[in-house]
């Protein structure tokens, strides 16, 4: 009786233990691969670090150049400021657009859906080539359709002013994941809500503004932050496509911090650069959190949680 | 009826037109792939190549060692899927089958990681792993994917969230211990979502540039989207080879994602109810 009771005690006591360890895993990844290196890059910011010599505390130093004394600081944040305020309100359009498309009650429709999500699925190495040989100036195809029709295309990537531009429509290309978010919510509203609208004679653009929009604005907000974050974070396309020029038109954040840490080597300056774009990242995030019925999985997180004082002790 | 066969063909218009802008590329880079040297620099444009010289896809593989590239990027991949299904799929499971202290505080932590910005961490663990001794391997590439990943770990238990308690029960009652609960029973009834995430990271990982970029040095050690981004580097000018491995590179995401399109449509569905 007496070994039974110890063992069944020995039992619950692993069986405390179990759920740390399925999470076990991410547990010590998180530590090592997160955390770690996010506490490391918060202290190399305070700090002068060169890759060759000692690192040097200087305090708020790189704090304090980086807004009065770094001229690219500003330019480049204006860059990636310009391409969110073109990139944000057009991919959140044309994302929307398809997937109102795509829902639509026509032949061959799933066909569509593939060819709208197709280039989601390609890299950004990948798009930078094929974009860049359509943009191109002398044989490129835009330009030379554009000529067909009688006007002068722009020079796309060579030209300061049009170089965000072409940036933008090149990664306009991926807005397939954003498409299949807002197509999946778009098919989860209830057939009833349309029909009856149809009965009391609203058209299909009626039907979009009193229906759809009210009921997919959760998503438009997610994809809007999940957007902006994206814009706020481009490198690889910049990188690929202009490398910062013509002039430094395109010199953007990304490829600033990216610069800064492992071009100039200047890991401490690049690390205050990147927790200065963190905390961007998290004020918009917090707008998120606070507005609760747009976390949707925060909701079901509340449902599923057991009543209170239920289990336990 | 009237209003209804214009309202129709204002949808196709549109279909047709977005159709244009998402395919277009797809097409012209095959065209010039299949060209030769002097058609491609032709004006006015040739649209339609004049051989179809099929044998640039051979060229374009041997100027670089592009075997050897794909052999890494295959490596890659392969290796960090196992990770990602192997740890996605327990922390998954210990997040949505048990109550345990600090568990919704860990779960949000979860989260918030998917807002950190690449270069805050990636500074830090490039040093990290210099001296891990990992740089200029594929080890800083494959490792990390054992410790699961944020995004697939929600994505799994959201899936799981719907599976009902009394499985796991029924279970314990037939002498299952949890470990084999989880192996026996919850992994294979997580097969969808699992192959969705399966597919993501094929596409993430095989189309990532930047961490190869930077943790990568040597030739030898360089990925497919490495070794194409460095083909437009040094020959400027040769475009038929650099749209010839692009085709290449992008065959597998999209059989990929032509094998999965039902998972990855209902999974991001899964995702945001």
């Amino acid at each position: 009786m007496e070994q039974a009771a110890k063992s069944y005690k020995r039992a619950r006591k692993l069986a405390k233990w179990t759920p740390y360890l399925f999470i076990s895993p991410w547990i010590v990844g998180i530590l090592l691969f997160t955390v770690g290196p996010l506490v490391f890059s918060l202290i190399m910011s305070f700090f002068n670090w060169p890759v060759t010599s000692k690192p040097k505390f200087i305090g708020l130093g790189n704090y304090s150049k980086m807004f009065t004394d770094d001229p690219q600081f500003y330019k480049s944040l204006w860059i990636t400021l310009k391409f969110a305020i073109f990139y944000v309100p057009l991919s959140l359009g044309i994302s929307l657009i398809l997937a109102l498309l795509i829902t639509q009650n026509v032949k061959g429709v799933k066909i569509f859906r593939t060819i709208f999500y197709l280039p989601a699925v390609v890299s950004g190495v990948a798009v930078s080539i094929i974009w860049g040989w359509i943009f191109n100036t002398k044989y490129g195809i835009l330009n030379y359709a554009l000529s067909l029709l009688g006007i002068e295309g722009p020079k796309w990537l060579v030209d300061p002013n049009s170089a965000i531009i072409s940036i933008v429509i090149a990664s306009a290309w991926g807005v397939g994941t954003m498409m299949l978010i807002f197509y999946t919510n778009i098919k989860g509203i209830s057939p009833d809500l349309y029909e009856s609208a149809a009965i009391d004679g609203a058209g299909p653009f009626r039907q979009f503004w009193s229906i759809t929009l009210p009921l997919i604005t959760p998503t438009l907000f997610f994809n809007l932050i999940t957007s902006t974050i994206s814009a706020l974070q481009q490198l690889t396309l910049v990188l690929l496509l202009t490398n910062g020029g013509p002039l430094k038109s395109t010199y953007f954040y990304g490829l600033f911090v990216y610069n800064n840490a492992f071009k100039h080597h200047k890991l401490g300056y690049a690390s205050a650069n990147a927790w200065f774009m963190f905390i961007i990242i998290l004020l918009l995030t917090a707008l998120i959190f606070r507005s609760s019925s747009v976390w949707v999985f925060y909701e079901n997180e509340v449902k599923n949680k057991p009543a209170r004082g239920g289990k336990g002790k | 009826m009237k209003t209804s066969a214009w309202y129709k063909t204002i949808i196709y218009s549109l279909l047709v037109l977005f159709s244009i802008y998402f395919l277009f590329p797809f097409i012209w880079i095959v065209l010039t792939a299949l060209k030769t040297e002097s058609e491609v620099y032709q004006y006015p444009l040739v649209f339609f190549p004049g051989g179809w010289r099929f044998s640039n896809f051979v060229d374009a593989w041997n100027a670089q060692p592009f075997s050897k590239y794909l052999l890494n990027s295959i490596t890659i991949t392969v290796l960090t899927t196992i990770g990602q299904i192997i740890s996605c799929s327990m922390i998954a499971y210990g997040f949505s089958r048990y109550e345990f202290k600090f568990k919704n505080g860990l779960f949000i932590l979860l989260l918030a990681t998917m807002m950190i910005p690449w270069d805050v961490t990636m500074i830090p663990l490039y040093m990290q792993f210099n001296l891990f001794g990992w740089i200029n391997t594929l080890k800083p590439l494959i490792i990390p994917a054992f410790f699961g990943s944020a995004y697939y770990v929600f994505l799994l238990r959201q899936f799981l969230m719907g599976v009902p308690k009394e499985l796991e029960h029924a279970a314990k009652i037939d002498g299952a211990n949890d470990f084999q609960t989880y192996s026996r029973i919850f992994v294979p009834i997580m097969k969808a979502p699992l192959t969705l995430i399966a597919v993501l990271n094929i596409l993430s990982v095989w189309n990532d540039y930047l961490g190869p970029l930077i943790f990568l040095q040597d030739r030898s050690k360089y990925t497919l989207a490495l070794g194409l981004a460095a083909f437009k580097g040094v020959h400027e000018l040769q475009i038929i080879p650099i749209m010839s491995i692009t085709i290449l590179m992008i065959i597998p995401p999209v059989i990929a994602f032509l094998f999965a399109q039902k998972y990855i449509v209902e999974g991001i569905s899964g995702a945001i109810k």
